[in-house]
Parts: structure tokens; sequence; C-alpha cells
């Protein structure tokens, strides 16, 4: 298993939204994560990538096993997007940029600073990052927001080729990327209200 | 590591990165000086040293809130506490960044913008050695600032409200050994505490800095 989950609770600004999740990640399995907006799921995504601490249960993944991408790409405006893949390749320890480029078609546009870019490609620069990590599991937080057809293909078949190398993805998602996947819908493992009651920031 | 310093210091230098803001708040101020208090070169003189690590110090200020907050807001914080780099070694290197870009060029002109505030010759080096040592210390703290206050929107003025306290004994020294080496004096106490002030810094706020980072990225 490359991520296991059980019993987990999580909590955001003290007020648990979720409890009750369990779930494991196999090598090229993904699981997509559904659920209305404000259910937990960024707060699950960022539970599991380690940036806030779990309310309750246990999270199983090697230290250096997940990748994270969130609403926001992290890219600079005034770097290329060579500097700031680059960038993120260095800080991770791995060395070519080249296939993550082709991946999300980017190579035309190397040399362009990030800030000249359309929202959909500043995306598509967000997620090449994810290939340049060279980790296991992505942990990804609505990773279509703003990209056209084309690209959502070319997302998901990014996917596909991380999960046939034997990675795993754990994606919250509202639409539907034509993955074999198992779904998840983590409104039923909404956190009852009497939890908050019993929080310590309540007392 | 040297990944994350080279990109800071290229921020800094393309559009809209800030490098010599710090330079330039520091010259206006100097210069301001003189006219303010009138042009006797005696009075200047002994003044000298205080007014260029004030000026310093404010220049220092001036370029904190982009340590982290710029990170923060284009989500670069979240992808770097989740890269293989501790949060220790981040913030010790952002506070790196900001001392290259922003404390080593005020130290290296101070000695320039001595001239105009009638400096006596023999403070040239003290005020430069002073700065070196002390600016350090403006940095590693201005982070740490940096960090208690990044979660929030224009935080700049609570900022520098946490950290100007923070700046004293920084200031009391490193313009205590300026005004004594200036006045030919011995300089060896307020700048071994200087130095003690700096090294300690150094050694233990990162650990601070990143404690109070992870609570402000939950």
């Amino acid at each position: 298993m490359l991520l296991s989950v059980h019993d987990l609770a999580v909590a955001r600004g003290g007020v648990p939204v979720l409890e009750g999740l369990s779930f494991a990640l196999a090598p090229g399995e993904a699981l997509i994560l559904r659920g209305p907006n404000g259910s937990g799921k960024t707060t699950l995504l960022r539970t599991v990538a380690g940036l806030q601490p779990p309310l309750a249960g246990r999270i199983d993944a090697a230290s250096d096993a997940i990748a994270y991408a969130a609403h926001a790409d992290g890219l600079k405006a005034t770097l290329t997007v060579t500097e700031n893949l680059t960038f993120w390749a260095r800080v991770f320890g791995t060395g070519d940029i080249a296939p993550a480029l082709a991946a999300f078609a980017l190579a035309d546009l190397a040399d362009r600073p990030a800030g000249a870019l359309s929202a959909g490609q500043k995306r598509r620069l967000g997620l090449a990052r994810l290939l340049v990590t060279g980790r296991p599991v992505w942990a990804l937080d609505e990773p279509t927001v703003s990209l056209d057809t084309a690209a959502v293909g070319l997302f998901a078949d990014a996917v596909r080729a991380h999960l046939a190398r034997g990675g795993a993805a754990l994606i919250a998602t509202h639409i539907d990327l034509g993955l074999e996947a198992r779904h998840f819908d983590v409104a039923a493992c909404k956190a009852s209200p009497r939890a908050a009651a019993e929080d310590e920031a309540f007392l | 590591m040297i990944a994350l310093l080279a990109r800071d210091l290229r921020l800094a230098v393309r559009a809209g990165g800030g490098f010599g803001l710090g330079l330039a708040f520091f010259l206006i101020v100097t210069v301001l000086v003189p006219f303010g208090v009138g042009p006797e070169t005696e009075l200047l003189a002994r003044i000298a040293p205080g007014i260029l690590w004030i000026g310093a110090l404010l220049a220092c200020l001036l370029s904190l809130d982009r340590i982290l907050a710029l990170d923060w807001e284009d989500g670069s914080l979240d992808l770097l506490a989740t890269a293989p780099l501790p949060l220790e070694a981040l913030v010790s290197l952002k506070a790196l960044a900001h001392w290259i870009t922003t404390g080593l060029p005020l130290v290296l002109v101070a000695p320039a913008l001595g001239v105009l505030l009638s400096l006596p010759a023999e403070g040239y080096l003290w005020i430069l050695v002073s700065l070196a040592l002390g600016t350090p210390a403006l940095s590693v703290i201005g982070t740490f600032g940096a960090a208690l206050t990044v979660g929030i929107k224009r935080g700049g003025l609570l900022l520098s409200l946490l950290v100007l306290p923070l700046y004293v004994p920084t200031l009391i020294f490193g313009a205590e050994a300026a005004r004594r080496g200036a006045e030919g004096f011995s300089t060896a106490t307020p700048l071994a505490l200087l130095a003690g002030i700096t090294f300690g810094t150094i050694a233990l706020l990162p650990f601070a800095s990143a404690a109070v980072l992870r609570i402000n990225l939950r």
C-alpha cells in the first residue's frame, strides 16, 4: 500500500468536518473524492499531505511519498516556465523537466514568463510540477479548474501514465476525468455536530 | 537548498522584486537627516553612527513582509512545506536571501553615507564592522516576524510593530560599537555582545520561525 488511512478525522479551523474516513491506495490505483462544496475535500487532502495534523486516526505513508497540488499553483510570475519547473525539480532532487513540459504541451511556452500565461496554461504548468517531484502518490485538489477539454485530456493521460508507472492518485474533482477509478463520497463521513462541542477550542 | 536561495535572489533582481528598495530608502533617510538637524558638522558627526544604524534598521524593516508573504499568496509556501526541505532550513535560507539582498548592500554603502553625515574617518571601519555583524540578526528576527504574520493580509504594519521591539538589543550594541569606534574608544565589549545576539538568533530563531510557520499553514 502506498497510502492507507484508518479511521481519520480532520478539522478545519478547530471544527471537525470529516470523521471515520478509511481508505487505501495500492500502486496503480486512483481514488476520486466527491462531495459538495465545503464538504471537507481540501481539508482531507491537506491533512493527507501533512500540512495539518489529523484530529484522530492514522495516515500511513512514507514521509516523502506525497506530492500535493492545491488551488494555487505556486508559480512565480517573473520567472519563465522553464525556470519555475527547474526550481521545483531541483527542490525535489530530480533532474529532467523535458518530459513534464511535453506531457502538458508546454514546450512552446518554455521561455515565456509565468505571469504572461493564461489561467489554463498556468494550471498546466502547476500540474507539470507533479511530474518533476518524482513522488508516487499525487494528492490533487480540483486539478482541472480552468482547463479546457483538450488540457483535461492531457491531464487524464498524465494520471494514467503515472498509475501505469506504479503511482497512485487521490483526486478531488467535480468533473468526469474518464479514469478507471474508485469513487469516494466524503459527504458520507460528515462529522457529527456533537464532535464540535467536544473540541477543546470551544471549551 | 541552493535552488531555493538561487530562486529568491533571482526573484529579487527581477521586475518588482524589491532589490535596491531598502538601499534607496537608506540613502534618502541619511540624506534627509542633515536637512532636519542643520549643517553643524560636529553635531552630525556625533549622531552619525546612530543615524546610520537606525536608517539600516528601518531599511531592513521595509522588505520584511516580502520574505514569506509572497510565497504564501501564490501557494508556493504550501508546496515548499511538503517538499523534502525541512521548514527550519527553509526559513534560514529565506533569512539568508533577505540578508544578501537587503542587509549586505546596506553594509557596503554605509561608510559612503557616513561621509554625508561627516562621520570621522576612523568610524568608517567600525560602522562597516558593526553593521556586517548586526544586520544578519535583523534578517533572522525579521523572518521570525514574517512567519508570525504570514497568513494575515496587509500584515506589514503588524509585522513592524512586532519586530521593532525585538530589534532594540541589536540596535543598542550595534550603534554603541560604531559610536565608540568613531570616537576612538575600544569596541570589544559591544561587538562581542552584538556577535552574541547575532549568533544566538541564527542558532535558535529558525526553530521558532519553523514552529509558528507550521501552525500558520494549517
